[in-house]
C-alpha cells in the first residue's frame, strides 16, 4: 500500500501549505505568510527542475539561468512600464507593463528559446559533462547581467509596487499567496499528467535506458529536449513570482548557488516524486528559519542531512515517508 | 536468388589492429532464418551492431528494404522495420514489463509527443503490447516490473518488444543465453514459425536450435566468413569443423 501512503503525505503537504499562512493570517505574521509563499515558489521551481532531474535523469545545475531570466522578465518589463520608457520604439512600439499574466507570457516564451539553445547544445553530451556545460551556460547570462547597468548591473532591479492581477490586491500577503499556490497547484497538476502521458513514458524511458529507446526507434535527444525547454519554463514561471515577492530582481537569482537551492529542493524532497519539491522547498525554509535564526552557520546541518538524503534516502524525504515506490 | 530483404557487401570494421569485420558479405531473404555462427570474439556481436546502426562500418554497403542505409542511424533502422535483440537483456528496469512493450507500440504508432492522456488508459497501446505479451507467454506478468522477473522472462520481453516493433526482418543476438534446455526448446518453437512473419538473422550458440532452425549458416571466424550455407552443407564443410565445431561435430 505504498502508494496510497505516498497519497497520505502529499495530501498532508498540500493541506499544510494552505493551512499555515491562513493560520498565520489570523494571528497577524505576515511574515509567515511570506515564508509560506517563498516555499510554494521555491517549489514550484523545483518542479520544474524535477522533470529533468527526477523523471528525464538529467542533472541540470543551470536552473538557475531560468529562474533568473522570469525574475528578470518581471523587473525589466515593469521598471519601464513604471519609468514610461518604451522598451522599443522602432521598428514597433513595445511598452513595459506591470501585468503579471503579460510579464509570464514573456517569462515563458523567452526562458523557452534560452532553453532550446542551451538544451540542443548541452543535451548532446552526458554524465558531468552535461552538469558542467549546463552550469557553464547558466554563469555566462549570470555575469552577462552583471555586467549590463541598464538594468543595475550587479545592484539588481526595483520594482516599486508589486506587479498586478486582474481581480487581485497583489500587494496583500494572503492573495499574493493564493495567487502562488494556484500557480503552483497548476504546475504540479500539469506535470503529474505529462509524466503518465506517452512523452512521460518516453521521457522517463530516456532515463532508464537509452540503448534500448535508440532500438524501438525513439531518439533519447528529442524527447530530452523538450523536456528541458518545459522544465525551464516551469523554473521561470517561479522566477518571475519571486521576483514580485521580493519586489526585486538581481543577478543572485542566476548564481550558481540558486541552480543548487533548486537542486537541493528536489534531492531533500524526493527526485522523481510529484511533491518532493515542494517536500524539499518547505524544509529548506523552515531549516533556514528555525536553525538561520539561532545560528549564522545553519547551512552545515543543512548539508549533513543532504548527504544523509543521498546517501541513504534515495527517495528523499517523501521517500523516507512513504516508502519504495513501486513502477513509475 | 531471391530479393534479399537485408543485404551486407563488403561490410568492414576495424579497431585498432583489431579486424572485428573483415569484408563481410552477407544477405537475409524473405522467410528464412539465416543464421550467424562462430567462436566467441569472432565479431557476431559487433556485426549486429553495425546491421543495427550503433556503430558505423569503415567500408561498405547495408541495403534494408531496397534502400542503402549506410548514413542511417539506429533510429532511423528501427523505424524502417529492424528490429534487433539483446544479447545481454537490455529493458527499462523500473517499468512494468506492459509498459516495456507500449514504449515499442509508441515507437510504431509514431505519436510519441503526446503531452496529456494517461498512457495507461490508451487502449491502441495496451491492447496490441497485450498481445504479444501473450505469443510469448508472459501475459500474467505484466504488471511486474522488469527489474524484478526472472532472467529467462527478460529474455521472453526482449522478444515481444521486438514483436511489438512488427518488424520486417528480426536480429537475434543470442535469445537463448542463460534460457536453460526447456526454455530454449519453447522459444526454439517460437522462432520457427517467427520466420513466416519476417525473416531473422539469428545469432547463437546454442548448436541444436541452431541446427534445427536455420535454412542457412554462415561462419563467422576472426571477423571473416569462412563458409556459408545449408545446414548439411556446413556440418560438412572441413575448414567449419576446424576452425569452430570440433572434432565430434
Amino acid at each position: 500500500m505504498t502508494m496510497n501512503r505516498e497519497t497520505l503525505i502529499n495530501s498532508i503537504l498540500a493541506i499544510a501549505l494552505v493551512a499555515v499562512p491562513l493560520i498565520a493570517m489570523g494571528m497577524d505574521e505576515p511574515f509567515i505568510i511570506t515564508l509560506a509563499t517563498k516555499v510554494a515558489i521555491f517549489a514550484m521551481a523545483g518542479v520544474g527542475l524535477n522533470l529533468v532531474l527526477g523523471f528525464g535523469g538529467l542533472v541540470s545545475f543551470g536552473h538557475a539561468a531560468f529562474f533568473g531570466i522570469g525574475g528578470y522578465a518581471a523587473g525589466i518589463l515593469a521598471s519601464h512600464a513604471l519609468n514610461y520608457e518604451p522598451i522599443m520604439e522602432s521598428p514597433f512600439l513595445i511598452e513595459g507593463t506591470t501585468q503579471m499574466i503579460v510579464i509570464w507570457i514573456v517569462a515563458l516564451v523567452v526562458s523557452a528559446l534560452v532553453a532550446l539553445a542551451i538544451g540542443a547544445i548541452t543535451l548532446r553530451t552526458s554524465g558531468v559533462y552535461f552538469i558542467m556545460i549546463t552550469l557553464a551556460f547558466a554563469q555566462m547570462i549570470y555575469y552577462f547581467a552583471i555586467s549590463w547597468p541598464a538594468y543595475g548591473g550587479e545592484d539588481g532591479l526595483s520594482i516599486y509596487v508589486r506587479n498586478g492581477f486582474p481581480g487581485l490586491n497583489t500587494l496583500d500577503p494572503i492573495s499574493f499567496f493564493a495567487l502562488c499556490a494556484v500557480m503552483l497547484g497548476i504546475v504540479m497538476l500539469f506535470s503529474a499528467v505529462l509524466i503518465r502521458s506517452r512523452f512521460g513514458l518516453a521521457l522517463q524511458g530516456a532515463r532508464q535506458n537509452a540503448q534500448r529507446m535508440t532500438a524501438v526507434g525513439i531518439a533519447p535527444f528529442r524527447i530530452r529536449l523538450v523536456a528541458f525547454v518545459i522544465s525551464a519554463m516551469i523554473t521561470a514561471l517561479a522566477g518571475a513570482l519571486y521576483a514580485d515577492l521580493n519586489r526585486f530582481v538581481s543577478p543572485t537569482m542566476l548564481s550558481w548557488h540558486m541552480s543548487g537551492e533548486i537542486m537541493i529542493f528536489v534531492i531533500l524532497g524526493g527526485v522523481g516524486r510529484l511533491f518532493g519539491p515542494l517536500a524539499g522547498a518547505a524544509l529548506y525554509i523552515i531549516l533556514e528559519h528555525l536553525l538561520g535564526g539561532v545560528w549564522e552557520f545553519w547551512q552545515l546541518p543543512l548539508g549533513v542531512l543532504l548527504l544523509i538524503v543521498v546517501l541513504f534516502a534515495r527517495g528523499g524525504s517523501v521517500g523516507v515517508l512513504a516508502g519504495e515506490r513501486k513502477h513509475a | 536468388m531471391p530479393d534479399a530483404i537485408l543485404s551486407l557487401s563488403n561490410i568492414t570494421k576495424q579497431f585498432g589492429s583489431l579486424l572485428a569485420s573483415d569484408d563481410v558479405t552477407l544477405d537475409l531473404r524473405p522467410g528464412e532464418i539465416h543464421a550467424l555462427i562462430g567462436p566467441n570474439g569472432a565479431g557476431k556481436s559487433t556485426l549486429i551492431k553495425q546491421i543495427a546502426g550503433e556503430i558505423q562500418s569503415d567500408s561498405g554497403n547495408i541495403h534494408f528494404d531496397g534502400q542503402l542505409i549506410n548514413e542511417f542511424d539506429a533510429v532511423a533502422r528501427s523505424r524502417m522495420g529492424l528490429a534487433r535483440t539483446f544479447q545481454v537483456s537490455s529493458l527499462m528496469p523500473e517499468f512494468s514489463v506492459l509498459q516495456n512493450v507500449m514504449l515499442a507500440r509508441q515507437s510504431v504508432s509514431g505519436k510519441v509527443f503526446r503531452f496529456f492522456r494517461p498512457v495507461l488508459g490508451d487502449k491502441s497501446l495496451v491492447e496490441p503490447a497485450m498481445a504479444q505479451l501473450e505469443r510469448v507467454g508472459l501475459a500474467d506478468r505484466a504488471q511486474m516490473r522488469a527489474a524484478d522477473i526472472s532472467h529467462g522472462e527478460r529474455r521472453q520481453l526482449e522478444m515481444a518488444v521486438a514483436l511489438a516493433l512488427e518488424p520486417k526482418a528480426f536480429l537475434l543476438d543470442e535469445p537463448m543465453a542463460g534460457m536453460g534446455p526447456e526454455g530454449s526448446k519453447r522459444l526454439t518453437g517460437f522462432l520457427d514459425g517467427l520466420r513466416a512473419q519476417a525473416p531473422i538473422l539469428l545469432v547463437e550458440h546454442d548448436m541444436d536450435a541452431v541446427f534445427a532452425l536455420a535454412d542457412r549458416i554462415s561462419v563467422l571466424v576472426y571477423g571473416r566468413i569462412i563458409a556459408t550455407g545449408t545446414v548439411d552443407e556446413i556440418r560438412g564443410n572441413e575448414d567449419v569443423k576446424r576452425a569452430y565445431l570440433g572434432e565430434e561435430a
